[in-house]
């Protein structure tokens, strides 16, 4: 008898992982949209077409997008925070957080860290992935940073942009240094989740993709990678 | 479809617990709708800020020194209409702003008029829906004030704005009444430019700019605005942007 894989990834683990998977993608095409009605970036309070500009984005000028591109952005921003904040209190609540992301001890050694550097750079991977229990380090710590840094930092810049949130809370101006600065740092930050997902989707795409996607999909991984 | 809606508004603030504190079953009865899952997001978000500003702050005001250089000038700065041009003229000294539905005594204000009203002056961020943002100082008669004096009847629930250039928007009284809601006559520390809507313009900070509308024709108070136009309680909502625009 064929014995039965065990579960890789928990069902909330997976529905959250898709959900926030599809609101990041709609969050990235309608805040690019929106961003297209002012392709300007600047640091404090105020900023326009006539003030001067921290860096000016290549990127065509049009006020068309801004509707549906708003629309959308804060339907799937309501999505990927509701989902994201599911995934983190399951994560804390059932320890999934501490036991599968947080490093452990021998992978923060420096010739750990090293040695895995030199992996990534030349493109292999790092353990033998047919053994592969645990994430490796820079993976784990990829996905703290985009779980713990990342993520929070979008939402709260996000909401410094909010006329009635920051009326509530005024505090978020001085947290980020003003309006524009929020409006950049919101870029910055989208800039280097955008960088994680392609980072992200090479990796799956340079481990089995099959294999992964079948266990992000299933939560089983099924034998081998070639079986279906 | 105004039932789903009407069902969206309920199903968003009853999720939050807000059902009790916005009165009852019906929180916005005859209210803008807007169908669908914006509709749904839309109010989520406005029951989540309703209930964040539910101590009615005021938004964040600046010292004079903090004005912008330039303010941006946007959609219509130069209303083409006969009526106002020879008003424009005559330095506004013929303009009107009529106030009218649900109050005890309708009436049209002039210029004169509400400069006489007492005053309010602030200093504000205003952000605009593109992305940018300037400070600038207004001064000007408070809507609450104006709707007082008028008698707003206790059935009203908002108030709907009309403008020269034919823009229109409507505000329910949590925003229409809250005290930095101004009909401005004056930008930073002169009389409202033309650019700006002169003679007068509505100024309501804790909204995206689009709610500030320039050019002021008119003044309703009503009990529903579900009747007008479209339904979605603005002109900019016909034309895909959100009613509420807090976010």
């Amino acid at each position: 008898m064929r014995p039965v894989e065990p579960v890789r990834h928990p069902l909330w683990v997976r529905l959250t992982h898709w959900i926030g998977a599809g609101a990041f993608v709609a969050l990235g095409v309608s805040g690019v949209a929106i961003l297209l009605a002012l392709p300007r970036l600047f640091w404090g309070e105020t900023g326009a077409n006539d003030a001067p500009a921290w860096i000016v984005l290549p990127l065509p000028v049009n006020l068309e997008q801004t509707g549906w591109g708003r629309n959308l952005h804060f339907l799937a921003a309501w999505i990927f925070v509701l989902s994201g904040a599911l995934y983190l209190a399951a994560a804390l609540v059932s320890g999934h957080l501490f036991r599968r992301l947080a490093p452990e001890r021998d992978q923060l050694r420096p010739g750990h860290l090293a040695r895995e550097l030199r992996a990534h750079l030349r493109l292999r991977p790092s353990v033998p992935a047919s053994g592969q229990e645990r994430y490796n380090a820079l993976q784990k710590l990829a996905y703290l940073a985009v779980l713990l840094v990342l993520a929070p930092v979008m939402l709260l810049s996000g909401l410094t942009m909010s006329p009635g949130v920051t009326a509530a809370y005024p505090e978020l101006f001085t947290l980020f240094g003003g309006r524009q600065s929020a409006r950049t740092v919101h870029f910055l930050a989208a800039t280097l989740l955008v960088a994680f997902l392609l980072v992200h989707l090479w990796q799956v795409a340079a481990n089995r993709p099959l294999r992964l996607l079948r266990g992000m999909i299933t939560g089983r991984t099924g034998r081998t990678t070639e079986e279906t | 479809m105004a039932d789903i809606s009407r069902r969206g508004w309920l199903v968003g603030a009853s999720t939050l617990g807000l059902a009790p504190w916005l009165g009852g079953c019906e929180p916005i009865e005859g209210g803008p709708s807007r169908p669908g899952l914006y509709g749904l997001s839309d109010t989520l978000t406005l029951a989540t800020q309703r209930f964040l500003l539910r101590d009615q702050p005021l938004a964040r005001e600046f010292p004079a020194d903090a004005i912008s250089a330039v303010f941006p000038a946007i959609n219509t700065t130069d209303p083409d209409d006969p009526a106002y041009k020879r008003s424009k003229d005559l330095e506004f000294a013929d303009w009107k702003l009529p106030v009218t539905g649900l109050v005890e005594r309708p009436g049209a204000f002039s210029l004169a008029d509400l400069r006489a009203m007492p005053a309010r002056t602030q200093v504000t961020l205003h952000s605009c829906e593109q992305g940018w943002s300037a400070i600038g100082g207004w001064t000007g008669v408070p809507l609450s004030h104006v709707l007082a004096s008028c008698g707003l009847k206790p059935e009203a629930r908002f108030i709907v704005i009309r403008t020269v250039d034919g823009w229109w928007d409507s505000y329910d009284l949590f925003d229409a009444l809250h005290p930095q809601t101004i009909l401005a006559y004056g930008m930073n520390g002169g009389d409202l430019p033309v650019a700006h809507g002169a003679p007068v313009r509505l100024r309501v900070e804790r909204q995206l700019g689009y709610k500030s509308l320039k050019y002021l024709a008119g003044i309703e108070a009503t009990d529903r605005v579900s009747g007008i136009g479209q339904g979605r309680g603005s002109m900019v909502s016909e034309l895909g942007f959100s009613w509420y625009a807090g976010i």
